[in-house]
């Protein structure tokens, strides 16, 4: 992190705070919930959990919430939406998304439409319910072909360009983003567009009022999508979404379902790919494992899920009543927010957290979250790095890291890496 | 004797039971739950598909 652009923590209000981009602030300076060590979380998450095990902390927008970090009590506040709502999303921003200018109540309205994150049920059922069936397991098996071809390709890209390559953007990145474009039904001509601004919108370290550009673009390009599928419903999800439920869903539900499922699919398993192989190249023996054993990639999905933990929190929630988590009194009106990758390292929930395992196989971690709000896409999610993690480990089975420099992504919703140069054969 | 109970009204589809003991569980086409004996043996595999549904759709009742 160089000097410049250093903001310090407590100069200015926090409108002020939201309006300087993160990226060029010192990790110290990031809020504790995305606080990292490499792979682990920062040490004084772990402190909570051990101690008083929930705190009060400021948020990036200069809102205080309670930080839970117990992996019993991450369970139950997801699982009772009731005392814990997302309906409040709405009039707030997210978590470590900054610069976002005021916006007017009819913007937001539309905005929340279709986003399933912002609501409770039976709101949130309702929305829910159209959407489960396109992940579903059988589904996902319909997808696996053009996902291993998607894969290949990218694969057969790598070995041709020769080493060394940067992992995330030769593989990590539009692996994820092809397959969602084919999910959602993206044409083949609108593709290569619809990866540039996406890219732009999600990659932190550029100036604000661009990503945001970005964002209206891809927003008017989803419009125009959601229009042309209305006349024409296709074989995607879109297209599905428009033939069964077309009369029950309005235009800004439909855009919103597919900017959720765009942003949300895109990111996470792509981030996962890219500190998923770093953390194996680090663990050879258990990159052996789950380049040669074709048992071990479902338990070595799970394990580096709750490892590697990559949503930092997930979303606020707003309690509805007086309550208590830990020992704590909680009000009513006061903000909850999770700690992810603490709860997932609770020796509550296994044995040795600390350490990564992939033979473990054990159930339970809140990666995916839990509750209604449980990832949709978490079978896509899976299935994807079930096919792309022995894909890639076999066709370059000496896979190493090209550079002692490791650049982890802090300053987002979603940890990962910015970039990771990579080698194999005789180079 | 424990039984084992899904509610499908509150299934949310995550698919997690099937995943988990796919020889007692399945989805439906709108992925919503579904049991495929009516009523089997609660062993280790079905608990720990109970513990897995984040929805609390699963339910052993001990009578
Ligand atoms: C490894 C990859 C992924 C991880 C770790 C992950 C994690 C999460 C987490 C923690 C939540 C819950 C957030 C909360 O309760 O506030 C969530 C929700 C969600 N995820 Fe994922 N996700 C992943 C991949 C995906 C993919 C590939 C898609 C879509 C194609 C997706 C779509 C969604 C959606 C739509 C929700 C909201 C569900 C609801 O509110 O009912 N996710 N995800
Ligand atoms: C967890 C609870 C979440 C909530 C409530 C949520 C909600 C939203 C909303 C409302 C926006 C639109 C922001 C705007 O343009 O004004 C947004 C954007 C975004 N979300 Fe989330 N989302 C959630 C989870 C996720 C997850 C799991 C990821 C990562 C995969 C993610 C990554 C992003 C990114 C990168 C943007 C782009 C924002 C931009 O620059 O326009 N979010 N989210
Ligand atoms: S795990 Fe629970 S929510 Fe998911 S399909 Fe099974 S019963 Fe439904």
């Amino acid at each position: 992190m160089t000097e410049t652009a250093r903001t310090r923590p407590d100069e200015g209000t926090a409108e002020a705070a939201s309006e300087t981009a993160l990226a060029g602030r010192s990790v110290e300076e990031l809020p504790l919930h995305m606080q990292r060590a490499g792979f682990d979380p920062a040490p004084e998450l772990r402190a909570i959990r051990e101690g008083e095990g929930v705190r009060k902390v400021r948020t990036p927008f200069g809102l205080e919430a309670w930080l839970v970090t117990r992996w019993p009590d991450v369970r139950e506040v997801l699982g009772d939406a009731t005392t814990f709502s997302n309906a409040w999303q709405p009039h707030r921003r997210m978590p470590g998304l900054p610069g976002m200018p005021e916006r007017s109540p009819e913007e937001l309205a539309r905005m929340r439409a279709g986003n399933l994150l912002a609501f409770d049920p039976p709101e949130h059922t309702r929305l829910r319910r159209m959407l489960t069936p396109e992940f579903t397991g059988r589904r996902m098996q319909r997808l696996e072909p053009r996902v291993r071809q998607i894969v290949d390709q990218h694969l057969d890209a790598m070995a041709q360009a020769g080493p060394p390559a940067d992992l995330v953007a030769d593989f990590a990145l539009p692996v994820p983003s092809l397959v969602i474009c084919e999910l959602l039904g993206v044409p083949y001509e609108d593709r290569a567009e619809f990866q540039r601004r996406s890219a732009k919108l999600l990659d932190l370290s550029r100036p604000t009022d661009e990503r945001l550009r970005a964002g209206e673009e891809q927003r008017e390009y989803m419009t125009s999508l959601v229009a042309r599928e209305r006349a024409h419903p296709g074989d995607g999800l879109l297209g599905m979404l428009v033939r069964e439920h077309g009369a029950d869903l309005t235009t800004d539900e439909l855009v919103g379902i597919a900017n959720l499922l765009l942003i949300a699919g895109h990111e996470t398993t792509s981030n996962m790919l890219g500190l998923g192989t770093l953390a194996l190249m680090d663990h050879p023996d258990q990159l052996a494992l789950v380049r040669d054993d074709p048992e071990a990639i479902g338990p070595a999905v799970e394990e580096l899920l709750r490892w590697l933990s990559i949503v930092h929190s997930g979303t606020f929630k707003s309690v509805t009543r007086p309550t208590e988590i830990a020992g704590h009194a909680i009000a009513e009106g006061d903000l909850v927010m999770l700690s992810i990758p603490a709860a997932n390292r609770d020796p509550a929930l296994v044995e040795d957290p600390e350490r990564l395992d992939v033979r473990r196989g054990a159930l339970g971690h809140v990666a995916f979250g839990h509750g209604v709000h449980h990832c949709l896409g978490a079978p896509l999610a899976r299935m994807e790095m079930r096919i792309a993690f022995p894909a890639l480990l076999q066709r370059f089975p000496d896979l190493r890291p090209a550079s002692e420099d490791r650049r982890f992504r802090s300053f987002n919703v979603v940890y990962g890496m910015e970039s990771l140069p990579v080698a194999w054969g005789g180079a | 004797m424990s039984e084992l109970r899904a509610d499908r009204g509150v299934c949310i589809g995550a698919g997690m039971c099937v995943m988990t003991d796919s020889a007692v569980f399945d989805q439906d086409d709108d992925g919503i739950v579904v049991l495929l004996e009516g009523a089997p043996e609660v062993d280790e595999k079905v608990r720990a598909a109970v513990d897995a549904c984040p929805s609390g759709a699963l339910s052993i009742t001990e009578s």
